[in-house]
């Protein structure tokens, strides 16, 4: 797995609730190998008309949100489908981190196996930053991932400033050193054994 | 059962997450173990990733899979799947079930069909177990009172390799829905009427316990419609506790226990439900009485109104932001705000996917559909094999036809569209899967989300119409 410690890099601000995972990555192109890549996909029907010419309007075609690996958006981010191309999507177009007050609940797991950190602040203050971004385009946040803080640009208030972010301790470990955790769990194979014996003794139908 | 659950009253959910908890880190992450996992034909990155890594699949015999996403729906010859991207999605499912020996309900068995269609039809969905599949509809097997998720690519191969899974521990939510529900207003409009009311993220890091007497008079077809779409409320799973129509549903099935085995599993199946005096972290109550027939406007399950509704005024959102997105999503649906639901034309109907392709569903639409004649183009796509051969049985697929409906072999189908099916760019399908996000049925595709009959009335009316005026008499 990716290793995550901290990244300083653009952010980009996307202002639109339920963010679904078909939006992120339409059903169209699952098809395709991981190994192929899919960061040209990203947000492919927002960022591209349907002759395939870039929106300008779309917020990460924007000059200003080039090389943005960092993404604060909005409430339930991610929601819909399980597809975890919607994360490759996002990690092979260069985010390491997104930003928002809630998530879809399996987006957000198969963010971790990723390297791509989901940070949850509060809902008041992601429009906050939102505004401090589209005020301060290009501006480049920090996320420490030891420190489990954002920081915004160094001498730039603004609406930005320092936030401390949660972050399940087992997933954090992981994703500081890095370990891929079927590996993990495949050092636990004699307490797994001994649960499955027990299991299957007390549901023999199964 | 060696239970810790005389320390204080558990839920459904709390009863289930201990069973199959491997250990629980001081830090909270939970190693559980997956009582049985599904694969479906969109599996084949988890698969991959496992080969990689040289790892067995640790407990084929607890591994069941069926192609469904990207199946022709036209036939269920191989040939019929035009791409060779897409075809190889699907035989790459048949190769890995075979190298790992996991059971398979391939193309040409009648048993095939949408996983979450066939898993209870198998009796492979049962009462008590922790159950995951690489889809995010798995939710659908808590209808029968397990606890089940759909996981992403990584977690798929995670259990292949070992059976179990990390896990932060969801909290429990309680939705009661009280009362009874009105004629021609069916599960699915319960629970758009559930997503209405708590958003769409309105059960983000819960499990949804659907309770009260219209849950308890439903259905198992109803019951596994409601649950399947509680991720569109966000939640990670949705889950109704067993009781005699479960039992009922499940016995001699071919993957339910029989005989001695079957009087073990149901003692172990009555001491599910939740404990009175169990603590729930959010409880909802909805009165069914007051459920409309219910239609969706917007690009989120939450954007649902009664059909005697009108689209609503952005203008009138309680705040900036749900404004900005009302007005999105009425743009994309090229919707005007104040226009009567029953008002909105429709270019075609859909109906079908792990939502909406029982018999049950099916019989709902035929009663609709029977004698009358479809406007628009129309489909209909049973869940299953079995499905579709129990309403061959019955006649329904002639009352389709004679309509002018499609009858098409089992699939997803026009839900996601990876097949193939599509909404062509600005038209507008009633449909009756579960999802109408931007772009979900085709690039700007608008789907209107709505139950079977609602959807047979649309194909009638060739606009959004209200059921109960069609079962009055009047045409």
């Amino acid at each position: 797995m990716r290793k995550f410690e901290r990244v300083e890099a653009v952010a980009a601000p996307l202002d639109a609730p339920n963010v679904d995972t078909d939006q992120i990555i339409p059903a169209r192109f699952l098809w395709r190998a991981r190994a192929d890549g899919y960061g040209a996909l990203l947000f492919n029907d927002l960022r591209t008309d349907a002759d395939g010419a870039a929106r300008p309007d779309f917020v990460l075609n924007r000059p200003a949100c080039q090389g943005a690996s960092v993404l604060v958006a909005d409430r339930n981010f991610g929601c819909g489908s399980s597809r975890e191309h919607a994360v490759w999507a996002l990690a092979d177009a260069g985010f390491r981190v997104v930003i928002a007050p809630s998530f879809g609940d399996i987006f957000f797991n198969n963010s971790f196996k990723n390297g791509l950190l989901p940070v949850v602040l509060p809902e008041a203050r992601c429009a906050e930053l939102r505004a401090a971004l589209a005020r301060n385009p290009g501006a480049k946040l920090v996320v420490d991932l030891e420190a489990q803080t954002v920081t915004g640009p160094l001498g730039v208030n603004d609406g930005f400033g320092t936030d401390h972010f949660e972050v399940d301790a087992f997933r954090r470990q992981l994703l500081l050193s890095g370990m891929d955790d079927i590996t993990f769990t495949l050092s636990q194979q004699d307490r797994i054994a001994a649960f499955e014996a027990g299991f299957k003794a007390d549901m023999p139908w199964i | 059962m060696t239970m810790a659950q005389a320390a204080s009253p558990a839920t459904l959910f709390d009863k289930i997450w201990a069973r199959h908890t491997i250990q629980e880190r001081p830090d909270g992450a939970t190693l559980l173990h997956v009582a049985r996992h599904l694969v479906h034909d969109g599996s084949r990155a988890g698969f991959r990733a496992l080969q990689e890594k040289g790892l067995p699949v640790r407990h084929p015999e607890r591994t069941f899979g069926t192609p469904d996403h990207y199946v022709s729906t036209k036939s269920h010859d191989l040939a019929a799947i035009a791409e060779p991207n897409r075809r190889e999605m699907v035989t790459a499912l048949t190769a890995n079930a075979k190298q790992h020996g996991i059971t398979l309900f391939d193309l040409g068995d009648v048993r095939q069909g949408i996983v979450h269609v066939i898993g209870p039809e198998q009796g492979i969905t049962q009462p008590g177990l922790l159950m995951v599949c690489g889809d995010s509809h798995t939710a659908t097997h808590g209808a029968l009172g397990a606890l089940a998720f759909g996981i992403g690519a990584s977690e798929v191969s995670h259990v292949l390799a070992t059976q179990t899974l990390w896990q932060s521990r969801p909290r429990a939510m309680r939705v009661a829905v009280e009362g009874t529900l009105g004629a021609g207003v069916t599960p699915k409009d319960v629970i758009l009427a559930i997503i209405a009311r708590i958003g769409a993220a309105g059960g983000t890091g819960h499990v949804i316990e659907y309770a009260g007497p219209v849950f308890r008079a439903m259905s198992m077809e109803g019951r596994l419609t409601v649950c399947n779409m509680s991720i569109e409320a966000g939640a990670r799973a949705g889950m109704v506790a067993p009781d005699e129509t479960t039992f009922a549903y499940l016995r001699g099935r071919p993957y339910a226990p029989q005989g001695a085995m079957w009087d073990r599993a149901m003692a172990y199946w009555r001491s599910l439900p939740s404990d009175p005096g169990a603590t729930f972290a959010r409880e909802v109550v909805l009165d069914g009485a007051a459920i409309e027939p219910m239609v969706t406007w917007g690009t989120s399950p939450e954007d649902a109104a009664p059909v005697s509704g009108a689209v609503p005024d952005p203008a009138r959102a309680p705040t900036a932001e749900r404004r900005d997105a009302m007005a999105r999503a009425l743009a994309y649906m090229g919707l005007q705000p104040g226009t009567a639901i029953e008002a909105i034309p429709v270019d075609r109907v859909f109906i079908g996917s792990c939502t909406n392709a029982r018999i049950e569903d099916l019989r709902s639409a035929a009663a609709v559909a029977r004698g009358r004649t479809a406007r628009i183009p129309a489909m209909v796509v049973a869940g299953s094999g079995l499905v579709k051969a129990q309403a061959e049985a019955e006649g329904l697929h002639k009352v389709f036809l004679e309509a002018g409906f499609e009858w098409r072999e089992p699939g997803c189908s026009m839900c996601v569209g990876m097949n193939g099916d599509l909404v062509a760019p600005g038209e507008r399908c009633a449909s009756t899967s579960n999802r109408n996000f931007v772009g979900r049925q085709g690039r700007g595709a608008r789907t209107h989300l709505v139950s079977p009959a609602m959807a047979a009335a649309a194909a009638i009316g060739g606009r959004m119409t209200d059921v109960r005026k069609l079962m009055a008499g009047g045409a």
